[in-house]
């Protein structure tokens, strides 16, 4: 994203050469589209074609801070927005550490963001796609109807600009497929039915896996089939990967260095010790080109990289944008984060991941004895407090007896702390999966968890 | 009292609409429809003592849809002209193309608005150092309850919404939704690590909220929340009876029940209440209603987001299930009344089935009865988020200040943790139903990955036995 030369730069390098002396000024300019085709037994039920676009200022003034956005790239609008950012500068509270990002001399890597091929792909192949997974989804057990089968594409080009000499623009692409399933049994008082979903995302469309898709569709809505709600006790989990990467996603928002300097992350004062069980290696690292989330610079404009944020156990670092950073006494590592126009940089890991180990999910689990292989947590955002690090779920699976896997489970918690749960880790799988989020999945094995049922 | 005056001029001439429906069935879709917006938002936000920025906001644009057979096509602008709205219709055409027939001839009748809210004090008329100012205050009383708090955060927000839908059905409706929010968040720190508290208000009125809510009060109540977890004992583990304090437990018929009754899930066979109209689903206690002309409540609209008039709707009878909700869609598919329940995020968003404000009535006991009579349980003071599987029934929400039920007595406070049940099973073991009904705070309602605002309401009530996913 460093070369590519704007229209969209153009327009941010205007505003900011409007800048006021003792004003410090930024302009982050995005333009986008999608498609989202969602088929339903065999017809197109809907297909939604969308272009936007938006501007977003900030300009700070004596350690205060103000914002506008809006939802256009009108010239009359662009005065407006930053007239607003302005005026709003006065109701903010001086804050010494203010201040946007400066280069700080690393050089981002080259990712390849863009795929020509997606960009020129038609609109019937994209159709006709989405029905093939359907078909192959539908096809793979009589049990398994589909709720849904969607392609979906987006494309942005962005840009910033800042007085403090951030100068940055690129453009990236991105395309997936999913699908729901519905899997029933049963008839009358018994009938039940399970859901489950499956997907494959790509840079272009010839990377997509159809058939993995809807295998994993159709395995995940029949595998809790017959599922019962087992009595509570202690024992080991095993989490699926994809439920890893949702509680890897979890732990990042506690080596969050704003949540750090503002005094919020339960790790804030234990630098340097062990936190995690060892042999736990965790590292943020959008450089990497496997992670679905890789970029070569960060939402602030400065260059994304490589931290390793707990290394065998050991806290080592937390991740900051250049505010946190500045508070903290140390210097971005390049985690701003932005949501797009309408926001200002938040801080964030940006592709997470622990160092897999050498297991298959088998192997792991034919060295327990009596454990729970989770498959789905549900509600994540409303059980686990990251701050106190209580951490509780709705979740469903397969008990582990003997080694082997078991009876279905469903209607049950399982509950800890973030705390504890690090360092409980007993093995890490080496079966990674780079998932469409900010975190990488692996089978991970964690002891001494409550599983709450009857 | 004044009333925020209708804005004099439309966001989109009638003739400018009429011709673009009218083009947008040239390939012979049956259905044309313009959903256009002009929203302007303040935002001010306060963590760690300091006013951290105020954001001011203008989403501005129009989403078209044209309905062929079964297939929708969409598209939007930001780009109101008559040639910005001309395109995206051919776009959003070409998506969902007919089987032939000619152009439509659209007339547009416009229909009385309809306000449900009354709005004395437009907040765009306020002086932001007034809003910000709120802020601070909340930050001072949250602080002041105690050495143990250590930190705050707070939000206030308001919002002016125009909105203008036309259809080749020649329907020209408008609404205008002003919203107000304010949230503070509290951190306490102890012995036992950190807690946290946290409190929300939101309505669809203007800054005249602010002399019935005591925003400092609402600062002191998540500061105590904090406080009071920092000696809580972890919650139990396993299936208890569970009472739930009036006015915080809407989101369980929110989750147990609310989304499995949208009739995008039943005419798909992904509900479990699929089939079951006239059958008894629920304790004969319960009632449960979804109203978008509550007035001033967070998910009260004059107009769906189709430019149905919003209505109330009884969904559960005495236990009995009478109705789903509906939208234009899904009604038209079973050529039945459309509810009102038509809603979409923004103007970049299809509509699809939505709650309002759902909330149960009051039941025939006094709440304190209802404590009393439990021997051991769990009474929950304040609910978080939650989350449904519409197929299976299976749902979660969280406990965010909680207590042990001891010999009919609330003793202790437990740590945060999530409750799980099955929502055609918790509906039947609804034993206990209060005569105290309260709204409670605002929520984001989650769908399909788009947000809308829903409120939710209920008296104190009991659950005979649902599973606490605690770790004793």
């Amino acid at each position: 994203m460093t070369s590519f030369e704007s229209e969209l730069q153009a327009i941010a390098d205007r505003v900011i050469e409007q800048a006021a002396s003792g004003e410090q000024v930024e302009a982050f300019v995005s333009r986008g589209g999608e498609t989202e085709i969602r088929v339903y037994e065999g017809d197109v039920e809907h297909f939604v074609s969308a272009q936007s676009e938006g501007i977003g200022i900030r300009v700070i003034r004596d350690g205060r801070t103000g914002f506008a956005y809006a939802g256009t790239l009108d010239e009359p609008a662009i005065a407006e927005v930053l007239a607003e950012a302005r005026d709003n500068v006065e109701f903010g509270t001086v804050d010494e550490w203010a201040g946007l990002a400066e280069p700080d001399g690393v050089e981002p890597t080259d990712q390849v963001l863009w795929n020509d091929e997606l960009a020129g792909f038609p609109a019937d192949r994209k159709i006709d796609l989405a029905k093939e997974l359907e078909k192959l989804t539908a096809g793979g057990d009589a049990r398994v109807r589909v709720d849904d089968a969607n392609y979906a594409d987006a494309h942005a080009e962005a840009a910033v600009a800042t007085t403090t000499g951030i100068r940055r623009s690129g453009r990236e692409n991105g395309c997936y497929v999913s699908v729901s399933t519905l899997a029933d049994e049963g008839e009358g008082e018994d009938a039940e039915t399970q859901t489950g979903f499956g997907f494959s995302v790509g840079r272009s469309p010839a990377e997509f896996d159809l058939e993995r898709a809807g295998r994993e569709a159709v395995e995940r809505a029949t595998r809790l089939l017959g599922a019962t709600q087992p009595a509570s006790e202690r024992l080991t989990v095993v989490l699926d990967p994809f439920v890893t990467a949702q509680f890897l996603s979890v732990i990042s928002s506690t080596l969050n260095g704003e949540a750090v300097v503002k005094g919020r992350s339960l790790f804030r004062d234990r630098l340097g010790e062990q936190v995690a069980a060892s042999g736990v290696t965790l590292v943020d690292d959008p450089t990497n080109p496997l992670a679905y989330t890789a970029t070569d610079v960060d939402g602030e404009g400065l260059a994304a990289r490589r931290n390793v944020l707990i290394d065998d156990g050991v806290l080592q670092q937390f991740v900051h944008n250049s505010y946190s950073a500045r508070r903290a006494h140390v210097s971005s590592t390049g985690n701003a984060t932005r949501g797009g126009f309408a926001g200002t940089p938040g801080v964030g890991c940006l592709a997470l991941s622990l160092v897999p180990g050498t297991k298959s999910q088998d192997e792991l689990i034919a060295g327990i004895d009596r454990g729970l292989l989770v498959q789905q947590m549900q509600g994540l955002h409303s059980g686990v407090n990251p701050i106190s690090g209580d951490f509780s779920t709705g979740a469903a699976g397969l008990l582990i007896d003997n080694g082997a896997v078991g009876a279905p489970v469903r209607e049950v918690t399982i509950a800890s702390t973030l705390q504890k749960m690090l360092l409980d880790i007993a093995e890490i799988g080496g079966d990674i999966d780079w998932l469409p989020m900010r975190s990488a999945g692996m089978s991970l094995v964690i002891t001494d968890v409550t599983m709450s049922g009857t | 009292m004044t009333i925020v005056e209708e804005t004099s001029s439309p966001l989109i001439e009638s003739d400018v609409l009429e011709r673009v429906l009218s083009g947008a069935t040239r390939s012979g879709a049956e259905f044309a429809e313009i959903y256009a917006e002009d929203k302007r938002s303040t935002s001010a936000g306060l963590d760690d003592g300091r006013v951290e920025q105020v954001t001011s906001g203008r989403d501005r644009g129009a989403g078209i849809r044209v309905v062929a057979g079964d297939t929708t096509g969409f598209a939007h602008t930001s780009d109101l002209s008559a040639s910005g709205l001309a395109a995206a219709a051919a776009a959003a055409a070409a998506a969902a193309t007919g089987g032939g027939g000619g152009v439509k001839t659209v007339a547009l009748t416009p229909s009385a608005p309809h306000r449900p809210n009354t709005v004395a004090i437009e907040p765009d008329s306020v002086a932001k150092a007034r809003k910000v100012e709120l802020l601070q205050r909340v930050d001072d009383a949250a602080r002041s309850v105690g050495a143990e708090i250590v930190q705050v955060s707070a939000g206030y927000g308001d919002s002016r919404k125009r909105v203008l839908v036309a259809n080749t059905d020649g329907v020209l409706a408008g609404d205008d939704v002003v919203r107000t929010l304010f949230r503070v968040s509290a951190v306490a720190d102890g012995d036992t690590g950190m807690q946290t508290g946290f409190q929300s208000m939101g309505h669809t009125i203007g800054f005249e909220v602010f002399d019935a809510v005591d925003v400092e009060q609402m600062g002191r109540e998540a500061a105590r929340q904090a406080i009071t977890k920092l000696a809580a004992r972890p919650a139990p583990s396993g299936a208890l009876p569970v009472v739930i304090k009036h006015g915080t437990g809407g989101v369980l018929f929110h989750e147990a029940c609310g989304h499995g009754l949208e009739a995008d899930h039943i005419q798909k066979g992904a509900s479990v209440y699929a089939g079951k109209v006239g059958e008894l689903v629920a304790n004969p206690l319960v009632t449960l209603v979804d109203d978008g002309t509550m007035a001033g409540e967070w998910g009260t609209l004059g107009i769906d987001d189709e430019g149905h008039v919003t209505q109330r709707n009884v969904l559960i009878e005495d236990g009995v299930l009478t109705d789903y909700m509906w939208d234009f869609l899904r009604a038209r598919k079973e050529g039945r009344p459309q509810s009102g329940n038509g809603r979409r995020q923004s103007y970049q968003h299809l509509p699809m089935v939505r709650m309002t404000n759902t909330f149960v009535l009051d039941g025939p006991d006094d709440p304190d009865d209802i404590i009393s009579s439990t021997e051991h349980g769990v009474y929950v003071a304040k609910l978080g988020g939650g989350s449904v599987n519409t197929a299976s029934g299976d749902f979660v929400f969280g406990m965010t200040e909680a207590y042990l039920i001891e010999n009919g007595q609330i003793t202790e406070p437990l740590r945060d943790g999530n409750l799980i049940g099955n929502g055609p099973k918790v509906l039947t073991d609804i034993d206990m139903l209060g005569n105290d009904f309260a709204m409670g705070s605002p929520g984001t309602c989650g769908k399909d990955g788009q947000g809308v605002p829903v409120g939710d309401g209920q008296p104190t009530l009991r659950v005979k036995s649902l599973t606490v996913g605690g770790t004793a």
